[in-house]
């Protein structure tokens, strides 16, 4: 009976573990290859912009930016603006994904935003000039440089890190419940002070299971990208 | 006039002047090789040529076209195209696109060429008042014909440099001769007025050397107008209408191979060939 009722609760606040991570890389992937082309640009004011935005990103803990985002606008503004708690908040998805949610969304996208362009960054650099030039001189417009010759050797060349910096988001999901997120972290942590010391192992295979089959996926990528070398 | 035509080519980074006054001039069909030692801008005055570096004084004309004015506005990025088509470039490194096998990377280019020219196709059709449909026919058929033509045209390119057998094969599993030579098919895929080669050999072993230069030369003999950079001077001697050498941004000397190499003038070249001979 504990053992369905407390898996049951681990499932649900998964749901929300999974759901923050998906949603984290489906906003913070584009914004980092965009910030990426910010930190390239030639325009120095905004090169030197971005590069200290993604240099404090980088330099303080996860906490501390989700923090700020979950409590700075309220007090700045006198209480006017408070992130919607669980009681006055909108229900996502038939989940108990709440608003506190969505600071953490904002929080965990910005940052990981800035993990993203520097791996964009790095991987767009280290391919020769010469591809470049070779399609240059074919001919090519710069678009289609980019996206027929050097696009696919980037992502090849980027999918070790961006595999490993996947893989430390879904660990890292778990800071989100220090502003009352309901994860799988919360629900085993309720579970453990209700004397289940078992539980916390449980939930640790439920990470597991998850990062597993990221691996998994990312091996797979890794081996169709094998057949050309750059 | 010549049929390409280079006057007072000058080009500096920051501070150090690099080419300081080339002017060169070459007859269709003819062969143009430049020598010269290490740093003496032989590779910069190509990729100003091809449009890669842009000169800071100097015109050049093509065909009687004004292709080049350092004094003039700058090209937007279409005409600059358009006039990157006159030339082809093979590199010292191949450059080749990894992830494209060797058909692909020789017809790459034409195919997008082709996508270009299927959107203004499709204007003109449309202005024509022609139905949807119908548009869509035949610009079907066009399509299919230009393509069957795109590759038709790269495998006769590929069995002229006796590569059809690796067709299907990636670049990284070629031996440099054969990537070298996968490059030369695809530059003269766009049919190039002028192919231009920067020591094409340099970064080859000394055994395939030799298969680069035969099809080097024998493109020579299908009266194709080159520029070649290289530091083989038999090869030199041997396909050259014309010879160049370059020292320290100038022309120092020019002339037929045979005065170059048999009785060079200039104390600068004298030095430089038996400094090559020494070598060998
Ligand atoms: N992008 C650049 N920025 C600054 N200096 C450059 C640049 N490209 C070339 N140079 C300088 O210009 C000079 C000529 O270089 P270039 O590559 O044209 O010589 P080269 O004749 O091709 O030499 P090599 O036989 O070694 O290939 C060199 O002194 C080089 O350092
Ligand atoms: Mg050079």
């Amino acid at each position: 009976m504990n053992f369905v009722s407390i898996t049951a609760g681990l499932a649900d606040g998964f749901v929300t573990t999974l759901l923050l991570f998906a949603l984290t890389l489906v906003f913070s992937l584009p914004l980092g290859l965009l910030i990426s082309f910010c930190t390239m640009s030639k325009f120095g004011p905004l090169r030197v912009l971005f590069k200290v935005i993604v240099w404090v990103l980088r330099g303080t803990p996860l906490m501390l930016q989700i923090f700020v985002i979950f409590y700075v606008p309220g007090l700045v503004t006198n209480g006017q603006f408070v992130w919607p708690t669980m009681n006055t908040g909108w229900v996502w998805f038939d989940t108990t994904v709440t608003t506190r949610f969505l600071a953490a969304l904002v929080a965990f996208s910005i940052n990981y935003a800035a993990y993203f362009s520097e791996i964009f960054r790095a991987g767009i650099q280290s391919i020769s000039q010469g591809q470049m030039e070779a399609g240059q001189v074919l001919g090519m417009t710069k678009r289609q440089i980019f996206f027929r010759v050097i696009l696919l050797q980037v992502v090849k060349r980027i999918i070790p890190p961006l595999s490993n910096e996947t893989i430390t988001l879904v660990k890292d999901t778990a800071l989100a419940n220090t502003i009352g997120v309901i994860d799988l972290m919360y629900r085993a942590s309720e579970s453990l002070l209700d004397g289940y010391i078992w539980v916390v192992f449980y939930a640790g295979l439920f990470y597991l299971v998850f990062t597993g089959v990221l691996t998994v996926i990312f091996g797979k990528i890794e081996k169709k990208l094998q057949y050309f070398r750059t | 006039m010549a049929y390409l035509q280079i006057d007072n080519f000058y080009k500096s980074f920051g501070e150090t002047d690099v080419l300081k006054g080339i002017n060169l001039s070459l007859e269709q069909g003819k062969v143009l090789t430049i020598i010269g030692p290490s740093g003496s801008g032989k590779t910069t005055l190509l990729r100003c040529i091809n449009f890669l570096d842009t000169v800071n004084k100097g015109t050049m004309s093509l065909d009687g076209e004004l292709l080049l004015d350092a004094g003039s506005t700058k090209d937007d990025e279409t005409v600059l195209r358009n006039k990157r088509l006159n030339f082809g470039l093979v590199f010292q490194s191949f450059n080749l696109f990894p992830q494209y096998n060797v058909l692909d990377n020789v017809t790459l280019a034409p195919k997008l060429l082709l996508e270009d020219e299927l959107k203004q196709y499709k204007r003109q059709l449309k202005k024509q008042g022609m139905g949807f449909v119908a548009i869509r026919q035949k610009m079907a058929q066009y399509k299919a014909n230009q393509l069957d033509k795109i590759n038709q045209e790269a495998v006769q390119l590929l069995s002229n440099t006796g590569l059809l057998d690796k067709k299907a094969s990636y670049p990284c599993e070629l031996s440099g001769g054969q990537c070298q030579r996968v490059a030369i098919a695809r530059a003269l895929a766009l049919k190039p007025k002028i192919l231009c080669f920067d020591e094409p050999t340099s970064a080859l072993d000394p055994e395939l050397t030799g298969e680069v230069l035969r099809v080097i030369r024998s493109l020579k003999d299908e009266g194709r107008t080159m520029i070649i950079v290289t530091h083989e001077m038999d090869f030199a001697k041997n396909v050259s209408d014309e010879v160049v050498f370059m020292c320290d941004g100038v022309v120092e000397e020019s002339g037929k191979p045979e005065q170059m190499f048999g009785c060079p003038k200039s104390d600068k070249l004298q030095a430089f060939l038996r400094g090559i001979s020494n070598k060998e």
